[in-house]
């Protein structure tokens, strides 16, 4: 086992990264693993949330401008989904880049279905979804996002939920759709008219509600997916009436659904604040006023805090909100331009990605105090393994 | 106390940000601020995202002063901000330059 870890230190000092053969690495679980991406490069970090180390470099993945990770349900496969249109199926144990197909000319996410048996692409360009086989990457359905006359919509906020289903929202159209591929052919439910430019979505951890952020105006866009005859309602309409909204220089996102209690806590667009919903009644229950426009607002695991990244201006700091008292707790400065967070999975750790100091800050979220600093080039998103296991990430 | 503690955090910002660069962005930092910063949403490689293609192709047509009106003024009616509050006309006629000659490539 040490003589492994020598071998992938001295390999990656000389630049050998992943260039041991699959043999010669110790058997070991993916539970604690996860990669850190490094989107000028193209390159992903794997990474050890346990030791708090970088263990390889898995490289060779096109542009990664805006990449996500999902993971297959043995957690051994990551699915990254590139801007360049790539998909590519990363090996973590073998620390290699297992398969690998360019499918579209411009991308922005994916997920994986509930059964891990569909990979689905979210495609600006041409604008639709496609679906693949988990195992092979052969393409299993291609949904192409027509609307109006002849014209096909930005895809955004791709989401699996219960079944062979996923759920996703068209930016140009304000449109839902739900496709359900249990039989082989995919079948689209469409909800028309939910809102103007729905940018992105989430799915609540149990998987009933699919919730769609809109930029175009004021509120959310509601899908009940335990009753999806009942349509799409719109939640929290207006929340920013008679208020000059601020230029948005970087677009939230609504991947990490922060819940705490029965509230979600969610960033405002174009506006100093984080917006509390209580989920029983779909009301405004509060908001708090923070640092900048919030990007992303991550719940601990437990629920106990939620922590928030800015856009620029204010993309150095990440503000810590108590949920029980909705009070700020701690403003942190890990470094510049802060890009992502990811909590380990019992939440005892969050790591940050901190863009220009070529830096990853691994915090301690009970004393808030930094456990680990990790090189890395240009850091932006980081994806754990334990994702696996949750729906709608 | 929030406030409080907020407002030097801001402030210490500033005055980093405007050390570092001395008060005026150089040629390069606009061209990693194109690449990193617009690249959100046009891409990296300025090949489009959620935003159009920034390419010398995509703006062959469009004058240096309509992408630096754009650039500091936004589009109404799209995602794309006015810029203002955050650089200078002179940095938006610099970085409209370098878009319109791929300037920002390999920075």
């Amino acid at each position: 086992m040490r003589i492994v870890e020598a071998m992938v230190a001295v390999a990656m000092t000389a630049g050998l990264s992943a260039a041991l053969a699959c043999e010669q690495i110790a058997p070991r679980g993916t539970g604690d693993l996860g990669v850190v991406v490094e989107r000028a490069a193209g390159r992903l970090q794997l990474v050890d949330t346990s030791a708090r180390t970088a263990l390889a470099a898995i490289d060779g993945l096109g542009d990664l401008s805006h990449a996500s990770v999902v993971f297959s349900r043995d957690g051994r496969f990551g699915y990254v989904f590139g801007r360049d249109g790539g998909l590519s199926k990363v090996d973590l144990l073998c620390r290699t880049v297992a398969k690998r197909v360019v499918q579209a000319g411009n991308s922005i996410g994916g997920a994986i279905s509930q059964d891990g048996k569909l990979v689905a692409v979210a495609n600006y360009t041409p604008g639709g979804v496609k679906v693949f086989d988990a195992d092979t990457l052969e393409l299993r359905a291609d949904i192409a996002a027509w609307y109006g006359e002849g014209r096909r919509a930005k895809v955004v906020g791709l989401e699996d939920v219960a079944g062979s289903r996923f759920v996703f929202s068209l930016f140009e159209a304000g449109e839902i759709w739900m496709v359900d591929l249990a039989s082989g052919v995919p079948v689209v439910t469409r909800f028309p008219g939910v809102g103007r430019e729905p940018y992105d979505a989430l799915v609540t951890p149990d998987g009933r509600y699919y919730l769609a952020g809109l930029f175009g105006e004021d509120g959310l866009a509601l899908l009940d997916l335990w009753h999806p005859e009942r349509g799409v309602r719109r939640v929290l309409p207006g929340y920013g009436r008679g208020e000059d909204r601020l230029p948005v220089y970087k677009m939230p996102h609504l991947e990490g659904w922060a819940l705490a209690g029965r509230f979600a806590y969610l960033p405002a667009i174009g506006r100093h604040e984080v917006l509390v919903v209580d989920i029983d009644t779909w009301q405004e229950a509060a908001r708090i006023p923070v640092a900048g426009q919030p990007v992303f607002v991550m719940a601990r695991p437990d629920g106990r805090q939620v922590w928030v990244n800015f856009a620029p201006p204010d993309n150095a700091l990440v503000q810590v909100v108590d949920t029980e008292t909705r009070t700020l707790v701690s403003t942190l400065e890990p470094g510049r331009v802060v890009l992502h967070l990811e909590f380990t999975a019992r939440g005892e750790a969050v790591w940050i990605s901190a863009r220009d100091d070529d830096r990853v800050i691994v915090y301690d979220t009970a004393t808030l105090l930094p456990l680990a600093t990790l090189q890395a080039d240009k850091p932006s998103g980081i994806f754990f393994a334990s994702r696996a296991f949750r729906i709608g990430l | 106390m929030c406030a409080g503690a907020r407002w030097f955090a801001i402030a210490g910002l500033l005055v980093a940000t405007a050390g570092a660069r001395g008060g005026e962005r150089s040629d390069a930092e606009l061209a990693y601020f194109v690449r990193h910063d617009c690249g959100s949403c046009h891409g990296m490689r300025l090949t489009g995202g959620l935003g159009p293609a920034l390419t010398p192709e995509a703006l062959a047509d469009k004058p240096v002063g309509w992408v630096r009106t754009v650039i500091l003024h936004g589009v109404p009616g799209t995602a794309m901000p006015g810029w203002r509050g955050v650089m200078t006309e002179d940095e938006a006629g610099r970085m409209a330059v370098q878009l319109k000659e791929q300037i920002h490539e390999n920075r």
